[in-house]
C-alpha cells in the first residue's frame, strides 16, 4: 500500500517539474521529454536513479526520465560484460521492450484505426 | 520571442508583438500543475498495480517488471488513442500524460495513424517516429556520453 503512495507521489512530482518546464519555460512537449531524458541519463550515471525507482517503483520507472536512466544502465552493463563495445551494443538492452512494443502495437493501430476529424 | 527576433521587426511591428503579448490569455500556471500532479500520479498508481499483478501471479522481479508493465501501458494508450479519447484526456492534464510513457506511445500511434493516408511503407513507416524521435535521439547520445564518463571516471578511481 505503501508503494502506491509513494508512485504516486513521485510520478505526479515529476509529471509537476514537467509541467513547469511547459509553461514556465514555455517549452514544446518535445523538448520537455528530451530535457527529462537528459537528466535521467546523467541521474543514472551518478547512480542516483536507481534507488529513485527501488523506493518509489513505477512511480519512477513509468515517467521518460527512467528511459535516459535505462539507457545507460544496459550500456554500462554491457560495458562490464564484454568490454568498450558493450557501449554500443548494451546501449538498447534494457529499453528494448519499451520501444519494440511501441513500434509493434503503434503498427497495429494503423492497422486498426482511422484518422479522426 | 527572443531578443534577436525581436531586433529584425519594424517599430510597428514591435508594438503590435507587445500588443498581443499583453492580450495573450495567462497560462494558468498552478492549475496545470495540479491537473498533471493527479493524472501523472494516478498513471503511475495504475502501473504499480499492473507490476504488483506480474509480480505476484507471473512471479518477475521487481526490475524485470517493468518490462511488462510498460508494454501494458504502451497497449492501453495505442487502444485509447486509436478510439480517440486519448486526445481529450491530454488536452486537460499537459504534462501529466506528457511525461510517462503514455506520451511516447501516444506520439507514435497518433503519427503512424494519421499518416495512414500516404501508404504504408512512406506514411506510416517514415513518419511512426516523427515527434518521437528526438526522445530517442537525445536519450541514445546523452547515454552515450554518460557512459564513457562514468567508464572513465571508474577506470581513473574517482567513482
Amino acid at each position: 500500500m505503501e508503494k502506491f503512495i509513494w508512485a504516486f507521489l513521485i510520478g505526479g512530482g515529476i509529471c509537476v517539474i514537467g509541467q513547469l518546464l511547459l509553461d514556465g519555460l514555455k517549452l514544446t512537449p518535445a523538448h520537455t521529454t528530451c530535457a527529462l531524458v537528459v537528466v535521467g541519463a546523467i541521474l543514472g550515471g551518478l547512480g542516483l536513479y536507481d534507488p529513485l525507482i527501488k523506493f518509489a517503483g513505477a512511480g519512477a520507472s513509468i515517467p521518460i526520465s527512467s528511459f535516459g536512466n535505462s539507457l545507460v544502465k544496459g550500456a554500462l552493463n554491457e560495458y562490464a560484460g564484454v568490454g568498450p563495445i558493450g557501449v554500443l551494443t548494451g546501449i538498447f538492452e534494457v529499453t528494448s521492450a519499451g520501444i519494440s512494443a511501441a513500434i509493434i502495437f503503434g503498427f497495429m493501430g494503423a492497422l486498426i484505426f482511422r484518422p479522426k476529424g | 520571442m527572443s531578443d534577436k527576433k525581436k531586433k529584425k521587426l519594424s517599430p510597428t511591428q514591435q508594438e503590435y508583438q507587445k500588443f498581443a503579448q499583453d492580450r495573450e490569455p495567462k497560462r494558468p500556471i498552478f492549475l496545470n500543475c495540479v491537473r498533471a500532479f493527479f493524472v501523472g500520479g494516478l498513471i503511475c498508481v495504475i502501473a504499480q498495480g499492473i507490476q504488483m499483478f506480474f509480480m505476484t501471479y507471473y512471479h518477475f522481479s521487481q526490475e524485470n517488471a517493468g518490462n511488462p508493465t510498460g508494454a501494458v501501458i504502451i497497449i492501453i494508450t495505442v487502444l485509447l488513442t486509436g478510439f480517440g479519447v486519448f486526445d481529450h484526456i491530454a488536452q486537460w492534464a499537459g504534462a501529466g500524460t506528457i511525461i510517462p510513457v503514455t506520451g511516447f506511445a501516444n506520439t507514435i500511434a497518433s503519427s503512424s495513424i494519421e499518416h495512414r493516408s500516404e501508404g504504408f511503407v512512406l506514411g506510416v513507416g517514415g513518419n511512426m517516429f516523427k515527434l518521437a524521435g528526438p526522445v530517442i535521439v537525445y536519450g541514445v547520445f546523452s547515454a552515450f556520453v554518460v557512459s564513457l564518463v562514468v567508464i572513465t571516471l571508474r577506470a581513473l578511481g574517482v567513482m
